[in-house]
């Protein structure tokens, strides 16, 4: 019984428990095309390739399994380059099957010919140019297995159209063998001198990050958390794995991290980080970073302990493992957190009341009162992607996530276009639940093309777009930097986001009062069908707090909003009153 | 912080396009690559690398580690220092033609044991080959001997007895 290439490819993808494929078609692959048509697999058609990766990244982030994608060759492949470079920072499992030219073309040129594996080895965990029919089979399998094993990463796998049509003996169809991972535990010795700094720690402070997530380990950490009556924080990327409902939450540090969690940060001292790789917009100043702290490095990447914050004490193994061994030991040694723990847990407290994330209300609408109020009408059951850039850092500020996988955001490269593809990729996987995608102006019109896939698919996404004129983040940077000398990131008033909107056959909302929100919110998670929304807000908005780079975490920007005024709906649960306070630096 | 040349074997799968991949990684993060050399092992399936790079101890264990955790890589080692055998060879081509200078040349080839691999009346080829620290400048000296051209084969290490 003959087997061709592209048959090969959907038994290993269906082996692989692949449900769908996000892809765009082409010459290269129209071959793998034509037997999908005989084929069960799921397949959403996207509108640019762009599209394709980040939905395969945003479905991969909201339900754990590998996002898979299917490009053609030349720009087909490139176009997938940045979501591909996106999800490797982000350690995000997906696979990406590209087609090439024949193999007797490749190397010369050819019509739609580019060195794909060559551009993208610097961005994917592994990549493969597939090089004869024999070995198809094996790579693909191998390719999944990389993507997901130790730190997930993305895994491209070239395809030329030639080997897909060839033709072989079912019998001799081999797919095993090939790439093993090995895990690793933490040895009896780490844990006993991990168990043992905890017991002398006065002022702990457990920091997650996307690592947590990774490993499916949320459950894992929250025990922990009670366990050691630790104050909790995690990175843009953790968001999630720790409920921020709890008091023990402090929020995210960092740049424009609460004010709490960066003076846990500046006074803690034991920091148990956990699947996070302390980066620049958590560190800042790395020399001032965490100064009083001795460090517990949580880690499954050998290469991410010791990079740029060295380490008491390093665990190269699984998050999930690690924590559930600690939480473990503790209980059954009985452990009880030092008596001088409960006074840091009330100093915690103290800083969440002191500077509570705010903004003045009045006005034009304010972007942070649009995220409150998502936040608040989603009954907190929402999957919520973003773009990049202020809108961004006010949906991981004001917006509360109590699940893991429920925040899809580009952390590492910090991709514009990221959030609408995402969405639409998260969707896919769950097609009960309410899907939205953070916007701003700038951001929604790189990848804007989506909309007809989201329409055509019957992908319900609710798109909410922060409209204030303008490349809000480097507006605010000009601003600060460079004496409001606002070079070329004024957005003009155009597109008209609502005929946008209905020129896709979607439904467009507009809001430009205050009063108009919660009804246009209201109203677009009602509706059955894909939504846009789009709130006109005041302009020259800042996000605060700000550590200006380079600085240390506890010398924070707080804008123009005076400590003690109340503004924010999380805050006012838990908040007392509060005087002015001389540390607040009204801005400029 | 002490900078001295370091090197490291790195045992891998024999694929194509495992060299590029260590050489990429290595130059995209900013190491440098002193030396490089490559070859099939006694096992055809797998290819022994040898790099030699300059850098601190703590350059070289950032190096060790973003190498070790590629794909197809199955082991990386620290050679550095008196834990191996080091080679190198260098073919070196001397314009012999001067007066005094083919007695001289004929002399040292006696005397360091080095091979002549061809001549004729103007220049001459020499295969020299030891251990690489002091080689380098042995070969330099030659410039007072009609030193044109030389090519090397880059270190080949292998950990001692």
């Amino acid at each position: 019984m003959k087997i061709s290439g592209a048959q090969i490819l959907f038994k290993v993808l269906e082996a692989e428990g692949v449900e769908v494929i996000f892809g765009y078609p082409g010459g290269a692959v129209i071959g793998i095309y034509d037997e999908m048509t005989r084929q069960k697999i799921r397949h959403i058609l996207v509108r640019h390739e762009q599209g394709a990766i980040h939905a395969a990244d945003g479905y991969a982030r909201a339900s754990g399994k590998v996002g898979v994608c299917l490009v053609t060759s030349g720009p087909g492949a490139t176009n997938t380059v940045t979501g591909i470079a996106n999800a490797y920072l982000d350690s995000i499992p997906v696979v990406i099957f590209t087609g090439q030219v024949p193999t007797p073309l490749i190397g010369s040129d050819a019509f739609q010919e580019v060195d794909i594996t060559g551009i993208t080895r610097p961005c994917t965990k592994h990549n493969y140019l597939v090089r004869n029919i024999a070995e198809l089979g094996k790579v693909v399998h191998e390719a999944f297995r990389i993507a997901q094993s130790g730190r997930p990463g993305p895994v491209l796998v070239d395809l030329p159209k030639d080997i897909m049509q060839t033709e072989i003996d079912e019998a001799n169809l081999d797919i095993n063998g090939g790439y093993s991972y090995e895990e690793r535990l933490p040895t009896t010795a780490e844990i006993d001198e991990v168990v043992r700094l905890f017991g002398a720690a006065q002022k702990p402070l457990l920091f997650s990050g996307g690592g947590v997530i990774l490993a499916k380990a949320s459950l894992e950490l929250r025990r922990l958390a009670k366990t050691l009556r630790a104050p909790v924080t995690s990175s843009l990327m953790g968001l999630g794995a720790f409920p921020a409902a709890s008091p023990l939450w402090l929020g995210m540090p960092g740049m424009h991290g609460t004010y709490a969690a960066n003076m846990a940060l500046c006074h803690c001292d034991l920091l148990i980080g956990v699947g996070v790789r302390f980066d620049d917009r958590v560190t800042s100043k790395v020399e001032a970073f965490a100064p009083n702290a001795r460090i517990i490095h949580i880690d499954i990447d050998p290469v991410s302990i010791d990079k740029i914050v060295n380490s008491h004490l390093a665990l190269n193994c699984d998050a999930k493992s690690a924590l559930a061994i600690l939480d473990e030991r503790l209980i059954a040694t009985g452990f009880q957190p030092s008596p001088t723990v409960a006074v840091w847990l009330e100093q915690i407290q103290d800083w969440k009341k002191e500077h509570p994330l705010g903004y003045r209300k009045g006005g034009a609408i304010k972007p942070q009162f649009v995220v409150e109020k998502l936040c608040e009408l989603s009954g907190g059951k929402a999957i919520v992607a973003t773009e990049v850039g202020q809108s961004q850092m006010w949906a991981a500020q004001f917006f509360s996530f109590d699940e893991p996988n429920c925040f899809l955001t580009s952390g590492g490269l910090g991709t514009m276009g990221f959030g609408l593809p995402a969405a639409i990729g998260a969707q896919v996987a769950y097609p009960e639940r309410l899907v939205i995608d953070i916007a701003g102006d700038g951001s929604i019109q790189m990848n804007i093309q989506e909309l007809g896939t989201a329409v055509e698919s019957n992908l319900p996404v609710k798109i909410a777009i922060i409209n204030n004129g303008f490349l809000g983040m480097v507006r605010q940077w000009q601003e600060i930097f460079y004496q409001k000398r606002y070079s070329h990131t004024e957005l003009p008033k155009t597109p008209d986001f609502v005929k946008i909107a209905q020129a896709y056959g979607a439904k467009g909302l507009r809001a430009q009062r205050e009063e108009e929100v919660e009804a246009i919110i209201e109203e677009a998670f009602a509706t059955d069908g894909v939504v846009v929304m789009d709130f006109i807000v005041a302009p020259e908005e800042g996000v605060y707090p700000m550590v200006k780079p380079g600085a240390p975490l506890d010398e924070m920007d707080f804008g123009t909003v005076a400590a003690g005024e109340k503004t924010n709906r999380k805050e006012k649960r838990e908040a007392g009153e509060g005087g002015d306070d001389p540390r607040a630096r009204a801005f400029n | 912080m002490e900078v001295k040349e370091n090197i490291i074997s790195i045992l891998v799968n024999n694929k194509p396009d495992v060299l590029a991949r260590i050489s990429g990684t290595l130059s995209g993060r900013g190491f440098n690559i002193e030396s490089i050399s490559a070859n099939v092992t006694k096992d055809p399936a797998r290819t022994k690398i040898i790099i030699t790079t300059l850098g601190s101890k703590a350059t070289l264990a950032k190096i060790i580690k973003q190498i070790a955790k590629l794909v197809d890589i199955i082991a990386v080692e620290d050679l550095t220092g008196r834990k191996a055998i080091r080679r190198e060879m260098f073919l070196v081509r001397l314009n012999w033609g001067q007066e005094g200078r083919k007695e001289k040349i004929a002399a040292l080839v006696e005397k360091k044991k080095w091979k002549l691999l061809c001549a004729d009346d103007e220049t001459c080829i020499l295969e020299i080959s030891g251990e690489n620290g002091a080689l380098l400048a042995e070969v330099m000296e030659l410039n007072e001997l009609g030193l044109e051209d030389f090519t090397r084969t880059g270190v080949v290490a292998l950990e001692r007895c």
